[in-house]
């Protein structure tokens, strides 16, 4: 566990705008080890999202750089397994054709047909999708396809799991059930994930560490908190649990007291 | 049932089992009442004008000068085809004789050459339409992807596209005719020159709308899919065939339809123009016949070249609806 798994090292971007370069991010510096699950919380517009994509190689960092396993990261790629925001499924393919393209395209030479086939319903079984496999994502509730989007990437069998607010356009109940699904998940693959969050409870639920950033631009991180609760964790058992009460308040003292945002 | 059918049929089911009946009524009147008066109408007016109308070929033909005028096209079509079957009948007589009498002898059969019918004439003119179409579209889609997926691309070949778009193909045809006649030189051609010079005219116009929705087609891929193909590392052809083509579908069609619309106007004028068989020629000739009939024929070509218009589109409209992956949405 001790050996860092993914690392960006005085990362920092610049967007060039008609009226100069606007600078995102600075001195942006984490290490991550094998199998912990990381949030990164924040106010709009403070990064967060580019980070992601700086380590999804969706960005090219405009200094430092981001290593993974040692290798530097500078493309995208399916080690690399983005769940997105508002799920991004093809609409045109039913949820079994969604996950199968990117199977087919990660195994396309180690696993024959009839494997492939197994793990596409492994992954969906996973996320609780198996009886609405051939359903269409315009046939299936938000919730359902934010699953199947969670399913795609795990099928890639990604060394690191980006997911932007992955349950920011859902319900609370719904979010409720994902996050059980997403734990219950992290349980049994010990995948390493970096997870968006504005939610609080949700930070402190799933992370090992709840990375907080400051306003932006120039946006970088404030603080670490590590969070030293037992695994698995019960949200109902939590909620009166006075260290899970400590670190939720150290993020909301963070975001509201230090990182005050100024509305303009 | 698909929904489409059952809407023609629910009022008259529901009627029958007596639900809501003034509603249903409404409904019948609306589906079928309405469009048969609105022909009621228009046949009235025509009749009306016509009447009034003096030429120097005789009176303008109303509705039933039209309609006399179908019936005897269709009457010649049948001699016609009575005439060829006597013809071939003659010519394997006369060859079986021949045979009887030498066996060694060399029969030869030869094709019948009436002139065509006014049906061989839609036929041509609608295969000539749709061999245009088609290869105008197999140019044109992949054009269109391309410049749709670069900028880089669409910048180079942008200027060009809006110059030639507004050309009517008709300033084609001399160019055409002279290029097809110059290149097209064999002694046993396939294709004759004429289905050729019409065939390319048609070409030139389908190709601009095909391309211009075509590539806002490829345009309409969001970000989220883009970034979707990027994390997944899907091929450039996977990605074409898996994302960008299902997504510019609704647009790539709306050119296609554009552009057979267009090719079924063009190719009637450049038929008439350069006298290459078809409907325009059809008209063409009638008018440079000038019989008390001629006007009356000219008016059947009308109404044919207007349902076989309206059935390419629906055509078109079918294979969309089949292709396409959103069936809900209201494609018309």
């Amino acid at each position: 566990m001790s050996e860092v798994h993914l690392e960006l090292t005085n990362v920092g971007i610049e967007f060039p705008t008609p009226k100069g370069p606007f600078r995102a991010l600075r001195d942006i510096n984490l290490k991550i080890d094998q199998g912990e699950f990381i949030s990164l919380i924040g106010h709009s517009g403070c990064g967060k999202s580019t980070v992601l994509n700086i380590v999804a190689g969706l960005y090219g960092a405009t200094e430092g750089g981001v290593l993974l396993d040692g290798r530097e990261v500078n493309a995208p790629g399916p080690e690399r397994a983005v769940v997105f925001q508002n799920h991004s499924l093809l609409p045109w393919l039913t949820a079994y054709e969604n996950v199968e393209l990117a199977v087919d395209q990660v195994f396309k030479k180690t696993k024959s047909s009839a494997e492939k086939k197994e793990w596409i319903e492994y992954n969906l079984k996973l996320v609780h999708m198996d009886h609405a496999m051939h359903k269409r994502p315009d046939e299936i509730s938000g919730g359902m396809k934010q699953r199947v989007g969670i399913a795609r990437a795990l099928a890639m069998q990604p060394e690191v799991m980006l997911m932007d607010e992955p349950f920011g356009a859902l319900d609370a109940l719904t979010r409720a059930h994902l996050q059980d699904s997403l734990m219950e998940i992290q349980k049994e693959l010990n995948n390493t994930v970096i997870m968006i969050t504005h939610d609080v409870d949700e930070a402190v639920l799933l992370s090992d560490r709840i990375v907080m950033m400051t306003n932006g631009p120039n946006a970088t991180i404030g603080e670490i908190l590590k969070v030293d609760l037992p695994q698995p964790r019960d949200r109902l058992a939590l909620a009166d649990d006075p260290t899970y009460n400590h670190y939720r308040s150290e993020v909301l003292r963070f975001l509201y007291e230090k990182q005050r945002k100024v509305e303009h | 049932m698909n929904p489409l059918k059952w809407a023609l049929v629910e009022p008259f089911y529901k009627l029958a089992i007596g639900e809501d009946r003034k509603g249903q009524i409404n409904t019948i009147v609306k589906m079928v009442g309405l469009p048969i008066a609105g022909l009621l109408v228009f046949l009235m007016l025509w009749q009306g004008a016509a009447s009034n109308i003096n030429t120097s070929l005789g009176q303008f033909p109303g509705p039933v000068q039209t309609y006399d005028q179908f019936v005897s096209l269709q009457e010649e079509a049948t001699a016609e085809a009575v005439k060829e079957e006597k013809f071939y009948q003659r010519q394997e007589e006369r060859n079986a004789r021949k045979l009887e009498k030498n066996p060694e002898a060399t029969i030869k059969v030869r094709e019948y050459t009436g002139p065509p019918t006014f049906f061989e004439q839609i036929w041509r003119s609608l295969v000539t339409v749709m061999s245009g179409f088609i290869l105008a579209s197999i140019i044109a889609v992949p054009i269109g992807i391309i410049i749709g997926l670069s900028s880089n691309a669409y910048s180079a070949v942008n200027p060009l596209i809006q110059i030639f778009k507004p050309v009517s193909p008709l300033a084609w045809l001399p160019l055409v005719t002279m290029v097809v006649s110059a290149v097209y030189v064999t002694d046993d051609p396939a294709f004759d020159k004429a289905f050729l010079n019409s065939m390319f005219t048609v070409l030139l116009c389908c190709l601009w709308p095909t391309i211009i929705n075509t590539a806002a087609g490829v345009a309409t891929v969001t970000q989220d899919l883009k970034n979707v193909s990027q994390v997944l590392s899907l091929s450039w052809w996977t990605h074409v065939r898996k994302i960008v083509l299902p997504c510019s579908i609704p647009m790539m069609f709306t050119g296609l339809r554009i552009s057979l619309g267009i090719a079924w106007m063009v190719l009637i004028a450049a038929e008439m123009l350069a006298q290459n068989p078809g409907l325009g020629k059809f008209v063409w000739d009638e008018f440079q016949n000038g019989s008390s009939d001629s006007l009356g024929r000219i008016m059947v070509a009308v109404i044919v070249i207007g349902i076989v218009g309206f059935f390419l589109d629906r055509g078109m409209l079918i294979i969309q609806k089949a292709v396409s992956w959103d069936k809900s949405s209201d494609i018309r």
